[in-house]
């Protein structure tokens, strides 16, 4: 190991964590907003409704994230009314592009997850809100998509661990993010196990970051499921996400 | 012109894609069994090693994973080489893929067969066992034959995740179907066409599999009595 390797590569490392971060937090936040609506079309009884997202989310799913990105950040410079749209000083940028890239794919499988969420809703809840006399916007806003996004969040959490190991995608295109950081120090110094041993320390430590996170949400937001043994509801199994 | 002719070079990209995933399938179901059978041992160290395996993989990427063990790897094996005096070795892509993403699925693969395992009753082992069964027989004939009917959801989610997770070999220069769209991209100037082609293919190979899968979930189901509602 050369320490001093390490050690000068360290500020630029929090630079890439910070480019990861960010990245993030900006395509999850926009998944979970426009999940919502999109899941509670997912699970309605009419088709016009169900089935474009339907198709959406099976398109995205069915497609790998690297092939998206590239889609968006190469691929639409090739049509010239993309070029001379007023779009095309954002479409131009890697950042605009990444993050765009990575909210769709987020968004598809988040509005899955909060779909079976949705569809796990006890049948006897709904009828007692609506004997309530509670209907549309109330009967979601009040009874649906709290119990729904609570049951979600083991899953959610998976999705959230998950997006954050794709952010090293972003590395593809121009990003500077911690992987791209560790690429750099590779080139540079020809030492992978201190470069990409970095990086595999910082994406770790965000992991169980993130996961301890979640475990406090559940614990908070899912009492009502805890055991006295695990003081937590059981988190959903592990499941890997698309790269 | 079908994609300009480029369609046979990325059909061809295609096959190395579905060579890529179907080796790293037979790797990481390798890696998977073991972890599973070292996770339910009685031996601690088997334990406990399995749970540093599979929470390893869970907490890294798998572009990260790939790089070091691709990088890392080359150096660490012409290290062991030059102290051996065998000259230069050089770690082919194929290689590096390959085994990081059976590595990796391997890791998810072990909670999949675990389950399968453990949804068992324990009661049909011990009955082969006091019908005078060897461990190697009740595994053979009891365990495997009903662990891959449990497995099967499971496996095939990993089937689909896997496949897709194959694109990022290309990184490492793999001329896999993301890698033939690259080149193509560069030679004709109208990377819409190819990315959206390749995403169409991957979609196929998605819905294909989707279908075999559920005929073989069916396929392995057939003794087993669904509950009607």
């Amino acid at each position: 190991m050369d320490w001093d390797v390490v050690r000068a590569a360290i500020p630029e490392f929090g630079k890439g964590l910070k480019v990861c971060l960010l990245l993030l937090a900006l395509s999850v936040g926009t998944g979970f907003l426009v999940s919502i609506p999109l899941s509670i079309a997912r699970v309605s009884a009419n088709p016009w409704l169900a089935r474009p997202v339907w198709l959406f989310t099976y398109v995205v799913r069915g497609t790998p994230l690297l092939v998206q990105m590239f889609l968006v950040y190469y691929g639409l410079a090739q049509f010239e009314a993309v070029r001379e749209s007023a779009a095309w000083p954002l479409l131009r940028e890697a950042w605009f592009c990444a993050w765009l890239a990575f909210a769709v794919n987020t968004t598809a499988y988040t509005t899955e997850i909060f779909a079976g969420a949705l569809r796990a809703t006890p049948a006897g809840e709904v009828e007692a809100a609506r004997a309530y006399g509670l209907s549309g916007a109330k009967l979601y806003t009040r009874i649906l998509l709290p119990s729904a996004l609570r049951r979600a969040l083991p899953q959610y959490s998976n999705e959230v661990v998950g997006m954050m190991h794709a952010t090293s995608i972003a590395s593809t295109v121009t990003l500077v993010d911690v992987t791209r950081v560790a690429r750099d120090v590779y080139a540079n110094h020809l030492l992978p196990v201190e470069a990409f041993g970095m990086a595999a320390v910082i994406y770790f430590t965000l992991t169980f970051t993130l996961v301890g996170a979640f475990k406090l949400l559940e614990r908070r937001f899912l009492r009502h499921l805890a055991t006295e043994r695990t003081g937590a509801a059981a988190a959903a199994a592990p499941a890997p996400r698309a790269a | 012109m079908l994609l300009q002719g480029y369609l046979p070079a990325i059909l061809q990209g295609l096959a190395s894609t579905l060579t890529v995933a179907a080796v790293s399938l037979a790797i990481a179901c390798v890696f998977g069994l073991l972890g599973a059978v070292a996770k339910l041992s009685k031996s601690r160290p088997a334990r406990w090693a399995a749970e540093t395996y599979t929470t390893l993989i869970r907490g890294l990427p798998e572009l990260v994973l790939m790089l070091l063990i691709f990088y890392g790897g080359q150096i660490l094996l012409n290290q062991l080489a030059e102290a051996q005096g065998w000259g230069y070795i050089d770690v082919p892509p194929f290689a590096a893929g390959t085994l990081t993403i059976g590595f990796v699925f391997g890791a998810y693969l072990t909670e999949t067969f675990r389950g399968a395992i453990l949804a068992i009753p324990a009661g049909q082992s011990e009955a082969a066992l006091a019908f005078g069964m060897t461990r190697g027989q009740v595994l053979r004939r009891i365990v495997v034959p009903q662990m891959i009917r449990h497995a099967i959801p499971g496996f095939s989610n990993n089937w689909l995740v896997m496949v897709k997770a194959t694109a990022l070999v290309s990184i490492i220069g793999l001329d896999d179907m993301v890698h033939r769209a690259n080149l193509a991209s560069a030679a004709t100037r109208e990377p819409f066409t190819f990315y959206a082609a390749i995403a169409l293919l991957y979609l196929a190979v998605t819905t294909v599999s989707i279908f075999l899968l559920s005929r073989l979930e069916k396929r392995f189901s057939l003794g087993v009595k669904q509950v009607q509602f």
